[in-house]
């Protein structure tokens, strides 16, 4: 019969409005700004940088090592290298960058900035109400506003930043004891050559003539 | 099917007697069935087509020389907005090709992901060029509608899993970026569960409905011998009735695992490819129920590869995949440095649009929208 296909079709759009007040699952939108999805834990949308403790500035994790610059597709990451060292989360004097500016308007939220970051430094926000009135200075980032504590990036991705921290501590526990190692290496020593100077001291005062240059 | 007696129509090819009367109509670029931005210089007898010109490069993006300028790694992201529906499959494509050109292994669980992924990928593609080809047809918006439903819960999940729902950058040269997310397993098999009444749904609405077959049988025809000396792929070539799947031809990844057919139309209209599309979806349904189960534990990178200072020996390599629109290759040259000396895209929309003329000849102009639809086409791909 002619018609009868149109039929089945109609019957299929009726089972779907009927169903839709029935079975939650059929309804698939949200009135969005008074209604929000879940987040989504893998979600990426731009770079942020990350600090470690209370001071944005001091505790900024960046060396200002340039990888990320260098390796960004769209080319959309500046860096000012400073002149002077800062200490790094364990101590190590390390560069930091004086200046550092991402431009949204280029970032294309690829992710391999954060993935050839050797430091752990940078890492992807999910924040995307980021709309602005000015195209073009509103759209550059500068350090103060990409920077964000580490308590951050632990709200936002749970899982990576777990992972993370574990790696840091590993390393930090690894520096520290290396570093106590050689502080106790070097007490051992100096105690050991104070020794020796007292004991050349002793027998220097018997046969003073016996040095020879 | 029972209405052969629709099928049979054809429409005559009228001789067309002075050039003077012709209409030249210019289709596009801002033409809302153009996908994007694409221009056809049509001329008419009346309703007739006597001519059509397609008009490329309105969205040319310089694709192929930047990737010649940046590093391997840094391709992979422009590769996402080739076809943007199908950011999954370029990822694929491109890394077999520096997989084939620097010769690196790729561990079994990542071959897995990337079945996963490419099939999941070309079931939303496929819903949703049926979709479109529905919203052209005047259906406005309940099958297109549908689709995009379905395709949502797909787009999450690759959103939960690359971090992105459409510019995923997901694929690596020796595997994936990362592993999957704790109940990621679990959420795909609730949405490919969902899948065949997903399709079925599709098929009560639109496979026997009279204005479907009305307007999409006996229109533009693509002859087989046309359509492979053409070089067309994909779906528009299998709709034809010419029997070619790379996954089946080429043996890439692991596809020979798996046990799935690959449909074949016979008439090579627009009603060919349209069923053709969902018995893909469903053949893609079976791969992705026999994957799920079966994958494996491991590593998903090869250890060798790393992110930076990936600078392969001199050579060339090809590499091809059956992605939803058709053959996408990436064909490339290494000179041993870091950026590639020479990067060539073989995208299946550019090279299956070529023959547009050729099917739209003598149809009647609201036609060539339809037909053109039914090509399946992404203009990032086809202007690069």
């Amino acid at each position: 019969m002619l018609g009868e296909g149109i039929l089945k079709g109609l019957a299929e759009t009726a089972k779907n409005f009927a169903g839709s007040f029935v079975s939650e699952d059929r309804l698939t939108t949200v009135e969005y700004p008074e209604q929000r999805l879940l987040p989504i834990e893998n979600t990426r949308d731009f770079p942020f940088l990350v600090y470690d403790g209370e001071d944005p500035e001091a505790g900024l994790r960046c060396v200002s090592c340039q990888i990320c610059e260098k390796e960004c597709p769209p080319k959309c990451i500046y860096i000012v290298k400073s002149t002077d060292k800062k200490p790094d989360y364990v101590g190590k004097p390390q560069f930091y960058p004086a200046r550092f500016d991402i431009d949204i308007s280029v970032c294309m939220s690829c992710q391999i900035c954060v993935e050839v970051c050797p430091f752990e430094a940078i890492k992807m926000d999910t924040e995307f109400e980021l709309s602005t009135d000015d195209r073009f200075g509103g759209l550059i980032l500068d350090k103060h506003k990409l920077a964000k504590s580490n308590e951050h990036f632990q709200r936002i991705h749970p899982t990576e930043a777990a992972e993370v921290d574990a790696r840091l501590a590993e390393e930090k526990e690894k520096v520290e004891a290396k570093a106590k190692a050689a502080a106790e290496a070097a007490a051992a020593k100096s105690a050991a050559e104070a020794a020796a100077r007292k004991a050349d001291a002793g027998s220097a005062g018997s046969n003073a003539e016996g040095v020879k240059p | 099917m029972s209405d052969l007696a629709i099928r049979s129509y054809l429409p005559p090819v009228i001789e067309v007697e002075s050039q003077d009367e012709l209409l030249e109509v210019a289709m596009g670029p801002h033409h809302p069935s153009t996908h994007g931005v694409f221009r056809m210089d049509v001329a008419l007898d009346g309703e007739r087509v006597v001519r059509l010109k397609p008009v490329f490069g309105y969205l040319h993006r310089n694709h192929e020389k930047i990737a010649e300028k940046t590093t391997y790694l840094a391709s992979m992201p422009y590769t996402d907005r080739l076809d943007y529906f199908c950011s999954m499959t370029n990822n694929w494509a491109y890394a077999l090709a520096v997989e084939k050109l620097a010769g690196i292994e790729v561990p079994e669980r990542a071959e897995y992901l990337r079945v996963i992924t490419a099939e999941l990928t070309r079931i939303q593609n496929h819903a949703s060029a049926i979709g479109f080809l529905l919203q052209e047809m005047g259906a406005s918006g309940t099958p297109l509608m549908y689709a995009f439903r379905e395709r949502e819960k797909i787009l999450d999940l690759f959103e939960s899993l690359s971090g992105s729902r459409m510019m995923c950058n997901y694929m690596r040269f020796g595997g994936c970026r990362v592993d999957l997310p704790a109940d990621w397993l679990d959420a795909a098999k609730l949405v490919v569960a969902g899948l065949p009444r997903f399709i079925d749904e599709i098929e009560a609405l639109l496979t026997s409905n009279e204005i479907l077959m009305a307007r999409s049988q006996g229109v533009g025809i693509l002859k087989p011998d046309l359509a492979v000396n053409a070089g067309v792929t994909g779906v528009m070539l299998r709709a034809t009735g010419v029997n070619y799947d790379l996954r089946k031809v080429d043996h890439y990844g692991i596809y020979d695992r798996f046990s799935f057919r690959v449909p074949l139309g016979e008439h090579g209209d627009i009603y060919d490819r349209y069923m053709l599309r969902v018995l893909e979806m469903r053949e893609s349904v079976k791969i992705l129920e026999q994957a799920i189960p079966q994958l494996p534990d491991g590593p998903i990178l090869d250890p060798k590869s790393k992110p930076r200072g990936f600078r392969p020996k001199p050579g060339e390599a090809y590499g091809r995949i059956e992605a939803p629109k058709g053959e996408l290759g990436f064909y490339l040259i290494s000179d041993g440095t870091g950026n590639p000396y020479r990067y060539r895209v073989r995208p299946p929309s550019l090279i299956n649009l070529t023959i547009l003329e050729d099917m739209c000849l003598g149809q009647n102009v609201a036609d060539v929208v339809l037909i053109f639809g039914s090509v399946d086409i992404v203009l990032g791909e086809v202007d690069r």
